[in-house]
């Protein structure tokens, strides 16, 4: 039960790169990947900026192989799931028990609204194939089928947090010895229902978002995928390729507090690094970057300062929020940035906090603002925190 | 180590919530769907909260906070939640005036009740617990996914007191689309004659069953939960088979040695025909139970035929109202639940006396 568990493999797509290469090169070029909304027939066009993932469906579909009438999450969703399997090259994968566990918010949401236009109208009418693939388990399925997984497959949703708690189950599936490879992640697309949805709470910037600034103004919603594949320490040793790391704690906290908002001490953000800490036996010390929630939400980005502060005053480590490039993920964002802080710890580097100015009034926490490489980066910790009070932090470490 | 089930809570089509009767009584449904009986909610939610609670957060927040107070306990080491369909009633309100509206004047609570962690999260809401808080979303095994967790957190030494539910709640526009999609049957039945139809389609349900798994002895405990396991698109008859034999063999038993088999058949011939061949072939020498004529074919149905199966246990006594073979006289003390999922998604709890 207390063996480790090594991340092998890592694949990443976002509104700032199709695959993990052109990440590192966004994030050294610092190119944000907000811009109008070019995908979505909705009325914010040109009123809200969004991060998309800069291919179309049919596109999507040309790379992965999948049918360009499937949801935009399964397209995306195969597309980083596959880079991170190719990328663990695992000897003899077709002997291992493998599982795929991914999450996501709102499923097959993209095509339901298609089906939905003409059922509101008439309940008899509606494309069926356009409802078939609602549920978020459909679009686990459809990507498990294309990996060839049939061992275990199993779908989180817990709001914004969701993909973290993908990896964390995974990595405990390989603890208790029920699998021995596991592909944890999660993907969410743009969609009408949740630019709509975020909307109504007021908390979508007008401009590019601002993380951890005093003056920040919301988020930007993005979408995308990002997945790691875990593996157990017996075919760890057995591998040839240099592995990513491991990953050392984790815990999820709840923060009892509101459906949406956040307590303003930061409660469940604070008891979930904390307890992250606690699992991997690490001091706040220890930790040589944060990957931040950091949403740009007034709420968020106070709680989770005031957590931090809590928990690492007086001396921080470097932290800073990749949604200043990405976008809010969603329920992708967990995985998403589980990538980047293993890519941190690989490739020895801090990823800039854009347009950050000014800190925000009694924290006093400044964002990384460059772009740093050579850095030596031994121990990261992601943050993810969703509605529902849902917070997961987790850390990796060097090996 | 032992995971015990210290207290199960249903709320269902049945008079399974608060009533001591155990389905002596069985409510019958004409059509092709049954509606869970709806509890007196103010006796055990703040009224003010329930006002805007949807269906199915009033059927988790009452199944979990009853399952708690029945096990003693105030505030759970871990609250976890399965649901296929998440918070149906919300969605599709946010989605229609979405569209209705042209995406103007919405109001917000509906998205803000949307998101499928909202049960477990207004359940640590109304306890205000901290505690470790999980959502599963995964078809006909999203039940199944959330007790594995349970049962994982309880080896791991990570908490005790799990407080583990499966709920999915039938809309009219679900029900609606799933009818269009074939999925219930082309005429109105009896539950009571389910499956005697011998027709395709089975009848749509919902409902909410919680569980609190402690691994510590108490006289309170209906029954171990000896173990779960979940199996995704079996090759044939023959792998199902053999993956419950091999299930039985890690657990250390024979099929001689289960008394009861709980199995999911729903009425569809289609779906059935997997259970009628288990029946005569690995299933040959054991009493039968079937559940689904009592709360209806929905993706988390297996909570309540754990619910089920952990009573069984607890009474020493099968309902007549679920026997379907009743050969072997035994007192149950071993049962194993078998259900499928539209042939795609299989499992197996098995569960023995203490």
């Amino acid at each position: 039960m207390s063996s480790s568990v090594y991340v092998a493999g890592v694949g990443v797509i976002s509104a700032i790169g199709n695959n993990v290469a052109e990440h590192l090169l966004a994030f050294e070029q610092e190119e944000a990947g907000m811009g109008d909304i070019t995908l979505l027939d909705t009325i914010y066009r040109k009123k809200l900026p969004v991060a998309e993932v800069k291919l179309d469906n049919k596109q999507l579909a040309a790379i992965t192989g999948l049918p360009d009438d499937m949801s935009r999450t399964a397209l995306l969703s195969l597309v980083a799931a596959r880079e991170a399997l190719t990328d663990a090259a695992i000897p003899h994968f077709d002997t291992l028990r493998t599982g795929f566990v991914s999450a996501n918010t709102v499923g097959g949401m993209d095509r339901s609204e298609h089906f939905f236009i003409d059922f509101v109208d008439n309940n008899s009418k509606g494309k069926l194939k356009n409802v078939y693939n609602h549920e978020c388990g459909s679009m686990t399925e459809i990507v498990a089928d294309r990996l060839g997984i049939t061992d275990f497959i199993t779908t989180i949703s817990t709001a914004c947090s969701s993909s973290a708690n993908a990896i964390f189950y995974a990595a405990r599936l390989i603890k208790n010895d029920v699998l021995d490879i596991v592909i944890a992640g999660g993907a969410d697309a743009l969609t009408k229902f949740t630019l709509n949805g975020f909307n109504t709470l007021m908390i979508l910037d007008p401009a590019f978002c601002k993380p951890f600034d005093e003056n920040r103004a919301g988020l930007n919603l993005g979408e995308g995928a990002g997945y790691l594949v875990l593996v157990s320490e017996r075919v760890a040793k057995k591998m040839k390729k240099k592995l990513y790391g491991k990953l050392s704690g984790y815990n999820n906290s709840n923060d009892a507090y509101h459906q949406t908002a956040s307590s303003p001490d930061g409660t469940g953000s604070y008891l979930a690094m904390k307890g992250a800490l606690e699992k991997s036996g690490l001091k706040p010390a220890d930790i040589d970057y944060i990957n931040l929630h950091g949403t740009g939400t007034p709420n968020n980005d106070g709680a989770e300062g005031a957590a931090i502060k809590r928990l690492f005053a007086p001396d921080y480590p470097p932290m800073s929020s990749t949604k200043s490039f990405t976008g809010h993920t969603l329920g992708a964002s967990g995985g998403i940035e589980a990538v980047f802080s293993v890519l941190a710890i690989e490739h020895g580097l801090i990823y800039p906090n854009l347009r950050f100015k000014t800190p925000m009034n009694g924290l006093q926490l400044v964002p990384e603002k460059r772009f740093l490489k050579d850095q030596n980066i031994s121990h990261v910790i992601s943050n993810s925190f969703g509605f529902g009070g849902n917070c997961t932090s987790l850390i990796f470490s060097k090996i | 180590m032992k995971v015990y089930i210290r207290s199960a809570v249903c709320i269902s089509p049945q008079n399974t919530f608060g009533n001591e009767s155990f389905l002596s009584e069985v409510v019958e449904y004409q059509g092709t769907r049954l509606r869970v009986i709806e509890p007196d909610y103010k006796a055990f939610v703040d009224p003010k909260s329930l006002r805007r609670m949807s269906h199915i957060i009033k059927m988790g927040v009452a199944a979990a906070v009853v399952c708690l107070k029945n096990g003693d306990v105030e505030i759970p080491g871990a609250i976890i939640t399965g649901t296929a369909y998440g918070c149906l009633e919300d969605t599709v309100t946010f989605l229609t005036r979405v569209i209705e509206q042209d995406e103007e004047m919405l109001p917000p609570t509906a998205f803000i009740q949307s998101t499928h962690n909202t049960v477990g999260a207004q359940i640590a809401l109304i306890l205000k617990c901290h505690a470790y808080n999980n959502t599963f979303v995964h078809k006909g095994i999203s039940f199944e996914s959330a007790l594995l967790d349970a049962m994982m957190l309880l080896k791991e030494n990570e908490s005790d007191n799990i407080l583990v539910g499966g709920t999915d709640e039938m809309t009219d526009t679900s029900f609606t689309i799933l009818s269009r999609l074939g999925l219930y049957k082309r005429f109105p039945c009896s539950n009571l004659n389910l499956y005697a139809t011998k027709t395709r389609g089975t009848m749509g349900g919902e409902g909410a069953a919680f569980f609190l798994l402690s691994d510590k002895t108490s006289e309170k405990n209906l029954a171990e939960l000896t173990a779960i396991r979940t199996i995704y698109k079996p090759a044939s008859l023959e792998d199902i088979q053999k993956k419950v034999i091999l299930f039985l063999a890690e657990n250390d038993l024979k099929m001689d040695d289960i008394d009861v088999v709980i199995t999911g058949k729903s009425g569809d011939t289609a779906h059935d025909s997997i259970y009628e061949q288990l029946n005569l072939s690995l299933f040959n020498n054991v009493n039968l139970a079937n559940y689904k004529h009592l709360c209806g074919e929905y993706p988390t149905s297996s909570a309540f035929a754990l619910w089920l199966g952990a009573n069984i246990i607890k009474k020493e006594t099968i309902p007549g109202a679920v026997i379907e073979r009743n050969t072997k006289k035994v007192t149950p003390r071993k049962i194993l639940v078998y259900n499928h999922y539209q042939k795609i998604y299989h499992s197996l709890m098995l569960l023995s006396a203490i």
